[in-house]
């Protein structure tokens, strides 16, 4: 009860269906301020489109999702994205506008004074360390790692109270990778960011999650920290998919 | 008290404006698409000016159909015609049909007809002498014996009441060796031996200069055809009076000479100045319009024409093919419109507005069909350009929290910005390839001299119609490659 009091997000009994296979089976979950959730499991699971139906680029079949406590609704669904940052795998930047403008891109449209822009801008540049001199660049102008930092950016501009990442750094080479996990861990840990990151990658997840929500066709299967699951696996499962991500991790 | 005061002192001005306005409007004279009845309309032309009377001749307005449609409407005040085509095609009764019971019914559709002016230009079936000669053909009967011919007839011929037709069953001719050809082109086709026979108006000037025979009409099909003027019964009676002063005053000879002259120098005017330089009404020199000039003038109309009609494909393609985008049965019928209305052949298009009440013989009517023509590539490449928009960008933008009409504007039109531009560019050249066709309803633009060349079979004329017209096109295309650097944002130009 406690911890419902505290969930920015809550979902209970969402579920969505392509067709007629089940992407997500009536699933209940919270996810607590100030902490940084990872979902994790095979592809197909279900752990992104978890986070599409939070944005709400999914409609759910059934349930609902709560965000600080009101329930999502078309009505109310683009003022609070506004509140919620959402940075994926591909970055999804805009490929007519410079990096810079990409970044300003929501604020420029809620009309927010120039000064203020500016300092926010830079404030973000030195949060996310990117190159000022780089703003002027066209997306496709920029590297892999840099796409990703000014993605970031752009899902931070407004303060959001939520961020959601999909595989953020899924594309990247593994120097790259690395980089920036560690930044996005110092940025989380100094913004006390409210995140749920979605990864197929233990390791990532044991770096960045505070909380693991292990999850397999559609379903929950076990909640708690990398030690938790190591050490009292709640099913067969959890314990094979831990063993492949160690063995992958080792060769 | 004032205001009273000024709308006192500024009605009459406004009243004497409008009035003057209403006097300046030039008296339209329509012609169709042959050298006879550009030569009579110009001599109409000529005579009425000679009063001071502002007068302008639509040249060469396609077929009977098209003037008639015209002159009811009141959009042109006068045309040439041919009394068997006023009875058969016009009126629809039998040729025996007297001028008084003619003018009778012309006048309920306030239209007047002028007397007789000399000279009989009925149908006739021509072959080249030496053929003719060879398999002593001499008279239309004569065809029956020879299916081997080949018969290249003018469209209009082939659809006549007095027409093909009727001719081939009252003379029991063979029909398996038939195409259709333009009157114009006809000569050049049986020149070559393309074909063997054709369809003529025994007073054309082709007919001497090319040592053809007319076929005798041995069971007299054809009815008459003397020329008249047909006019609007409203026009002033010193007009009226002008007109009917031409009355009588050309036979055959006479039209033949004047038919060849005009075909000679390709010039319509100085044909009209023989008329007056021999006869008797008046001493007119030509002051023929400078070639400069007429190229400014037709470029102009033509510019006005394809971007009149781009600017409405674009106003109305682009909202179009945003809906089309969504996909769906709107998008399905919208892309299945634009689709369906390209493949009307344009000149169908065109006869197909015509008749429409709004359109008739207009400026009007040439853009409607261009503007229909230019959606297509419009309505498809915006609908392409948004469709092909990758999906994670668009999620983006929805995730931002951007509401449906920003998307569209800050994102998805920039990003489909090429795709659409590409569209346009298209529209462009097509309509400007497309708008030559506007001069057959008297539209005017490039199309005039590509008209009357073809139908003077005269190489030189096209060209000065064909030439500005490639010329323009290419002008476009290189615009739009510079608005596309201009418009096209430069993140998506790497």
């Amino acid at each position: 009860m406690t911890l419902s009091m505290n969930a920015l997000v809550q979902l209970t009994g969402v579920s969505k269906t392509y067709g007629s296979a089940a992407a997500l089976h009536p699933t209940d979950l919270d996810f607590a301020r100030g902490k940084t959730t990872v979902l994790i499991g095979p592809s197909g699971c279900g752990k992104s489109t978890l986070l599409r139906l939070i944005i709400r680029l999914l409609d759910p079949d059934a349930g609902t999702i709560r965000f600080g406590g009101a329930p999502i609704t078309p009505a109310n669904i683009s003022e609070l994205r506004r509140r919620i940052g959402y940075v994926i795998q591909d970055g999804g930047l805009f490929p007519h506008l410079t990096a810079r403008k990409n970044v300003l891109l929501m604020a420029s449209h809620l009309k927010w004074p120039a000064p203020k822009m500016e300092t926010r801008l830079a404030e973000l540049c030195a949060l996310t360390r990117f190159p000022e001199t780089a703003l002027g660049r066209f997306p496709l102008e920029l590297s892999g790692g840099q796409r990703q930092r000014i993605s970031l950016m752009r899902a931070l501009m407004l303060s959001p109270e939520l961020l959601l990442l999909d595989e953020p750094l899924g594309a990247l080479d593994p120097l790259v990778r690395a980089a920036l996990q560690k930044d996005l861990k110092e940025i989380f840990s100094r913004l006390r960011q409210t995140a749920i990151l979605v990864t197929h990658d233990l390791a990532e997840a044991a770096y960045l999650g505070e909380e693991i929500v292990l999850m397999s066709e559609g379903r929950v299967v076990q909640r708690g920290t990398l030690d938790d699951l190591r050490t009292k696996p709640a099913s067969g499962f959890v314990s094979d998919f831990i063993t492949a991500q160690k063995s992958i991790a080792l060769t | 008290m004032k205001t009273m005061n000024r709308i006192g002192l500024i009605g009459p001005i406004v009243i004497g404006l409008l009035a003057h306005a209403a006097n300046a409007e030039p008296i339209l004279i329509g012609s169709k698409k042959f050298t006879e009845s550009y030569v009579l309309a110009e001599i109409a032309k000529r005579a009425i000016e000679n009063t001071g009377v502002v007068t302008e001749h639509r040249p060469g307005m396609g077929g009977t159909i098209i003037l008639w449609q015209a002159l009811r409407g009141e959009q042109i005040a006068l045309y040439p015609e041919y009394t068997g085509t006023i009875s058969e095609e016009i009126l629809k009764t039998p040729p025996s049909i007297s001028a008084g019971e003619m003018r009778e019914q012309l006048a309920k559709f306030g239209v007047g007809m002028t007397g007789e002016l000399g000279f009989n230009n009925t149908y006739a079936l021509v072959m080249r002498r030496t053929a003719a000669e060879q398999k002593a053909i001499r008279t239309i009967g004569d065809l029956r014996n020879h299916p081997e011919l080949k018969l290249g007839l003018t469209h209009e011929f082939l659809d006549r009441r007095d027409g093909w037709r009727p001719l081939a069953e009252k003379y029991q001719l063979p029909t398996q060796n038939i195409v259709g050809i333009d009157h114009g082109l006809g000569y050049e086709a049986l020149r070559n031996g393309s074909i063997d026979v054709k369809d003529a108006y025994s007073t054309d000037a082709k007919i001497g200069e090319n040592d053809l025979v007319v076929l005798e009409d041995d069971l007299q099909f054809f009815p008459r055809y003397k020329a008249v003027f047909l006019y609007r019964l409203n026009l002033p009676p010193e007009v009226v009076a002008i007109l009917r002063r031409m009355e009588g005053t050309l036979d055959e000879k006479r039209m033949i000479q004047l038919n060849a002259e005009a075909e000679r120098t390709k010039n319509y005017a100085r044909a009209a100045d023989l008329y007056f330089r021999d006869g008797s009404s008046s001493s007119a020199t030509s002051i023929g319009e400078p070639f400069g000039h007429k190229l400014r003038r037709w470029t102009l109309r033509h510019l006005q024409l394809a971007g009149l009609s781009l600017f409405l494909s674009v106003l109305i393609g682009i909202p179009l093919g945003i809906a089309a985008s969504r996909g769906g049965w709107v998008g399905q019928v919208i892309l299945g419109f634009a689709g369906a209305v390209q493949t009307i052949p344009s000149l169908a298009l065109l006869a197909l507005l015509v008749p429409l009440p709004f359109f008739g013989i207009s400026v009007r009517t040439a853009i409607a069909a261009l503007f229909l023509y230019g959606l297509l590539p419009i309505v498809r490449n915006t609908a392409t350009g948004l469709q092909d928009i990758a999906q994670p960008v668009r999620e983006s933008a929805i995730a931002l929290g951007l509401e449906p009409a920003a998307r569209l504007w800050k994102i998805y039109l920039p990003i489909a910005s090429r795709s659409i531009l590409g569209g346009i560019k298209t529209s462009a050249v097509i309509n400007i390839g497309t708008a030559t066709l506007a001069a057959l309803i008297g539209a005017g633009g490039l199309g005039e001299p590509i008209l009357s060349g073809l139908n003077l079979n005269d190489h030189v004329t096209i060209l000065q119609g064909a030439i500005p017209a490639a010329a323009l096109a290419l002008l476009v295309q290189w615009g739009f490659d510079l608005l596309d650097r201009l418009l096209i944002p430069k993140g998506l130009r790497l």
